[in-house]
């Protein structure tokens, strides 16, 4: 194990990147904090902490429509982080581009705004077994609404898709395929760009649910093909309450209005109102600006350490604290697929996960523990819920250890 | 310390339930549910007179939620519907103030280091939302939110 510590480590300075973050610096009970919750929201850096307190303290005004100096810096700032999430995720134009509040929003925009206008009865919709809540819901509504089927590809019980299933499922009612890239509750990275192609051929679009891929993964949105890819700022080490929601042109240019409000429109009269043109067709109200900007500093901070650089220290973090997880008696991993980022999810015979929250808790060692916004995944395995440690990439194989040894100690206090 | 929470008559009472099993006669039934865990009950009461003569519990759960189903079991046979439904109100004032432990409440005063656990204080009074629809002849399931 220390060897495989070591190689973890090489090239790339963790200890350098915690000083970044100053919640980590912290006791929990008397014990330093040991963080493992970054799936259910990363911690932020001060490139990003000191990028919101500058906009307030230097910069604030609304945006798009004051001719005075601050109003035109935020609106350049704000705007600057389209242009970012253009170079992140490679889209062909920042106006493809939408600020959504997060993920669930995002999907939310494309299951109202798409599907009111290009769903009828009888139409499919398919998604998986594995989703997030926010990916079943808005299309179980949708569905409702128009009678519409939602149709599930179904997953092994090492939690990866079958893809033979799906391909049996896709037929010419399918209108939408709506999966996420990588599961919060499992960790498993689905094959999507094979997804997509395969749709794309059935004659359907794709909604890809980023939330835990963007921040672990590289994600190319044109090479994926998508037609529709969304997630969340404050997985991405950026504020909450900030999203992106990619969107192709031509079908944004297609689809009404999501809400209606100012920022949105061109002309307004009591008889008529013209739209904006996408993007702000999509983008009601003053928006979280603040958030935003945020945001756009996260993208930085993250381009800077390079995206690359992360996937490859947190993949070898993830085998570390796989294999130290395996070796203690008693405990299942829940999901184990062979593509997998960031997630540990597990249990331990006879203890119940929000016992192992508590006593690991006390020890300063945050884990999410429950159903994840998964409760599909958790009946398909047969379990009322899991402990999840999730990984960032300034987490160490220490931390690892200290999670092993707060099992221990969970053990022995329920054995 | 975690020791305050899960004290030695809970740990036991989490590893080795009472009264846990199914009751053929049982006259009130009720059913459980946390959506937050994920935690399951059922529970099974036989009330005579306007007397709880037996009382059973089925389910999964915490440590917290199922030794308080069982000690629960424990405290209610013999009590009347109205004193088992005063000690419901005590119980939950046990989990939810920082008022004096109250004497009536016996083997039941264990949970009072749940006060310091808000997260956790829905685990300790699902069997106990539970009785209180059993007892009121509510037919849906009961939840904790």
């Amino acid at each position: 194990m220390s060897t495989l510590s070591s190689q973890v480590s090489a090239g790339f300075d963790v200890e350098k990147i915690r000083e970044d973050f100053p919640v980590l610096k912290q006791t929990i009970h008397g014990r330093p904090l040991v963080y493992l919750d970054s799936a259910a929201t990363a911690q932020k850096p001060f490139a990003v902490i000191d990028a919101i307190r500058r906009f307030h303290e230097v910069d604030c005004a609304n945006i798009h429509r004051g001719v005075h100096e601050l109003s035109q810096r935020s609106t350049a700032a704000y705007e600057e982080t389209r242009a970012k999430a253009k170079r992140f995720l490679n889209s062909r134009s920042k106006n493809e581009l939408i600020f959504v509040g997060g993920t669930t929003e995002g999907i939310n925009l494309v299951a109202s705004a798409w599907g009111r206008t290009n769903v009828k009865a009888g139409d499919e919709i398919v998604i998986s077994a594995m989703e997030h809540h926010s990916n079943i819901v808005p299309w179980q509504m949708l569905c409702e609404e128009k009678g519409a089927k939602l149709r599930v590809i179904p997953m092994n019980d090492r939690g990866e898709l079958l893809m033979e299933e799906y391909e049996k499922l896709l037929n010419p009612r399918t209108r939408m395929v709506a999966v996420a890239h990588v599961s919060n509750a499992l960790g498993t990275i689905n094959p999507v760009r094979q997804i997509i192609e395969m749709a794309h051929r059935a004659g359907a679009l794709t909604l890809i649910d980023g939330a835990q891929a963007v921040p672990h993964i590289k994600v190319d949105v044109q090479a994926l093909d998508a037609d529709f890819y969304t997630f969340s700022g404050h997985k991405l080490v950026g504020p909450t309450g900030i999203g992106i929601l990619y969107g192709k042109s031509k079908l944004l240019d297609e689809m009404p209005p999501y809400q209606g409000g100012g920022d949105m429109i061109l002309t307004v009269t009591f008889e008529k109102t013209t739209y904006n043109d996408v993007p702000y067709k999509f983008e009601a109200g003053t928006p979280n600006i603040a958030g935003g900007i945020g945001l756009g500093a996260a993208f930085d901070y993250v381009t800077h350490i390079g995206i690359e650089q992360i996937a490859a220290y947190e993949h070898d973090l993830l085998v570390y604290g796989t294999e130290a997880l395996s070796q203690i008696p008693g405990l299942r991993l829940i999901g184990t697929a062979r593509e997998k980022a960031s997630v540990l999810s597990f249990v331990i015979e006879g203890i119940h996960p929000h016992d192992i929250g508590t006593v690991l808790d006390k020890q300063g060692i945050a884990v999410r523990t429950g159903h994840h916004c998964a409760q599909p995944v958790m009946d398909w395995f047969n379990v009322p819920a899991t402990t999840r440690a999730s990984l960032a990439f300034y987490n160490t194989t220490a931390e690892i250890d200290a999670l092993v040894a707060g099992l221990k100690k969970v053990k022995e206090i329920f054995s | 310390m975690v020791h305050d929470l899960y004290q030695e008559t809970i740990l036991d009472h989490s590893k080795r339930p009472r009264n846990c099993h199914t009751m053929d006669d049982a006259n009130r039934k009720a059913e459980g549910y946390n959506p937050l865990c994920g935690d399951k009950l059922k529970l099974f009461l036989k009330v005579e007179n306007d007397v709880v003569k037996d009382v059973s519990f089925v389910g999964s759960g915490c440590a917290i939620s199922t030794a308080s189903a069982s000690l629960m079991t424990e405290s209610l046979k013999g009590k009347t519907r109205d004193e088992a439904l005063k000690l419901l109100d005590k119980f939950h004032e046990l989990l939810t103030t920082d008022t004096a432990v109250s004497q009536d409440l016996g083997k039941l005063v264990v949970f009072c280091g749940v006060r310091d656990y808000p997260a956790r204080v829905k685990c300790a009074t699902l069997a106990w939302h539970t009785l209180k629809s059993a007892l009121t002849n509510v037919t849906d399931p009961a939840t904790t939110e």
